[in-house]
């Protein structure tokens, strides 16, 4: 016990049924209210790209509710340009994923199966990235692209995609690494498994949902880019892109429709993981 | 003894592994920070093409300029930090303490707006904010704002997409330093008659530091680099130094200014985060 409380009045520490009852509500719910109202704010804009994706705008603007329609839904692509960005995006981001995928499952694995000379700082140069701003990195990008004479486009914004999709990967990859059993290779070792047979068939199927997380993750990380990409780009149109030059002139409303499609495949996903470690946690207690 | 074949092989084989991602960093992350560091110290202009003259007076020129533009990132973003710390703490406390089986899906719902598109959620602002909405209408209503003021392409606007874009990146942090505590700590604290606030501020809040400070720098650092909240939430008056740097690259083609601006950035942010870990001694935490 601290002095405090001893030195305090013995009335003072007399049992006050008001005060008891003000405090003990505000202990059990005002964490619970407060945490409400943030989940409200989180889930508020969601819920508006949802509404405005059902909506006819009166002018050029989808900014107000003005009546209910499904053209959106059923004439997705109706807007000029629109597809074509999307289907960019969905190129750039599935060969980011794999290229940043295949090269950060490798650095993973060397960085917490391996100890060597200049491990500590390899760490941190994974890290580094991650944090500086966007637009210094895209910035930074764009004045290599212009001393080198690698043209901006598709493959200018593809290179710049996998190297800030790698620390990620590596970070999650690792994770994964981190919590399997380092004896399992050995064993396979000493059954006579080489060091590569061994890696493909016991590390890689048990780092297999930690690889699978980091791809996801380069995936979404990529699709949904847009500060970088924007220094990159050239005149190429990806998703982000099309929205940041639909939103000086109007955004039609079949941009809601898309971001609601992603959201909703996304969110399935998730939901399923999350269900899945539910009832993983349920049954190890 | 000489070492066989496989040994020897077997002492390269982490470089070999860790070649790919070191040359991509090499290439795609330091090389550009080298030209983006002999750029901000050049002269000439776009047309003309720029050369190497140590122009350190891009950087007075930058300075001298744009300061007011630096100082008001480095404020919204030290507010965006703090509004997302005040929701975020109560948030994970929540989840970690009081959510029971909802726990999972509390998660997932906190990380459910970085599956809706930055813009488009961003943009989802300004129907929200709007002078016709409900926000607007009900601060009105309660005369917290007259009739003829308004929320959009103020510095509340952008402020509130700030902190609403970066909220998760506060969460999480906080949420995996509160789940990892040992709970008997805190039962121990309140076996030994503290009171249940006392309990929070002794053990609890001491034991989720590190979470706090990851958190907030996970908020800060792309909040002062952000240009996107400012423009499409925000005015002229409300411009950042993100909005700077992106139209002088991309509109002005100035790049030895720009890139001056963004070196300026880098260490102002990189000076800012060690000042206040020494300040906090954050850094014996981590």
């Amino acid at each position: 016990m601290t002095r405090e409380t001893a030195q305090r009045p013995v009335s003072q520490l007399n049992y006050s049924p008001k005060r008891e009852r003000i405090s003990g509500f505000f202990g059990r719910h005002i964490i619970r209210v407060i945490g409400a109202l943030a989940t409200v704010y989180l889930l508020l804009p969601i819920a508006v790209i949802i509404v405005m994706s059902l909506n006819k705008p009166a002018g050029r603007y989808n900014f107000t509710f003005n009546e209910f329609t499904l053209d959106n839904w059923t004439n997705m692509c109706g807007p000029y340009g629109l597809c074509s960005s999307v289907t960019l995006s969905l190129q750039i981001a599935l060969a980011a994923a794999v290229a940043a995928t295949v090269i950060g499952v490798l650095a993973a694995y060397s960085l917490s199966r391996f100890r060597f000379r200049g491990h500590g700082s390899a760490n941190i140069l994974v890290l580094l990235p991650m944090t500086m701003p966007e637009v210094v990195l895209g910035a930074s990008l764009l004045t290599l692209y212009v001393n080198v004479g690698i043209p901006l486009g598709p493959l200018a914004i593809l290179l710049a995609h996998i190297m800030f999709c790698i620390s990620f990967v590596i970070i999650v990859v690792k994770a994964r690494l981190a919590m399997l059993d380092a004896n399992l290779t050995e064993a396979a070792a000493d059954l006579y498994a080489t060091p590569w047979r061994a890696f493909k068939r016991v590390t890689l199927p048990l780092a297999a949902p930690g690889i699978l997380a980091g791809a996801v993750l380069a995936f979404a990380l990529s699709f949904d880019d847009f500060i970088i990409t924007n220094f990159n780009s050239g005149n190429a149109m990806t998703f982000p892109m099309y929205v940041w030059g639909a939103a000086k002139r109007g955004v039609p409303p079949q941009v809601n429709v898309i971001a609601t499609v992603i959201f909703l495949i996304v969110m399935v996903l998730a939901v399923t993981m999350s269900i899945v470690a539910t009832v993983r946690e349920n049954r190890s207690r | 003894m000489a070492l066989t074949a496989a040994e020897k092989r077997r002492n390269w084989t982490p470089y070999l592994l860790l070649a790919p991602m070191l040359l991509w960093l090499l290439m795609f992350f330091l090389a550009p920070m080298v030209t983006l560091l002999m750029g901000s110290l050049q002269s000439g202009s776009f047309t003309e093409g720029f050369n190497f003259t140590f122009e350190v007076s891009n950087y007075v020129n930058a300075i001298v300029a744009y300061w007011p533009w630096f100082l008001r990132s480095i404020g919204y973003a030290l507010v965006a930090t703090l509004c997302a710390l005040l929701i975020a703490y109560p948030l994970a406390y929540m989840i970690v303490f009081k959510a029971g089986r909802w726990k999972y899906i509390l998660l997932v719902l906190v990380v459910a707006p970085l599956f809706a598109s930055f813009l488009v959620r961003t943009l989802a602002w300004t129907t929200i904010l709007a002078d016709e909405g409900v926000v607007v209408g009900t601060l009105r209503s309660l005369h917290i704002l007259s009739p003829d003021q308004w929320l959009l392409a103020t510095p509340v606007s952008v402020i509130a997409g700030l902190t609403y874009n970066f909220l998760p990146f506060m969460t999480l942090p906080i949420y995996v330093s509160l789940d990892r505590i040992d709970k008997r700590l805190i039962e121990a604290a309140t076996d030994l008659y503290a009171s249940g606030f006392r309990a929070f501020r002794r053990v609890t809040l001491p034991l989720s530091l590190p979470g706090i400070v990851s958190g907030m720098l996970l908020v800060f650092i792309p909040a002062a680099g952000d240009f996107v909240n400012a423009q499409l939430l925000g005015s002229v008056e409300t411009q950042m130094i993100g909005n700077v740097i992106e139209s002088q690259y991309l509109r002005a083609l100035d790049y030895p200014m720009a890139s001056a601006l963004s070196v300026i950035l880098i260490v102002l942010i990189i000076g800012l985060v060690t000042f206040s870990m020494r300040r906090s001694r954050a850094d014996e935490l981590l």
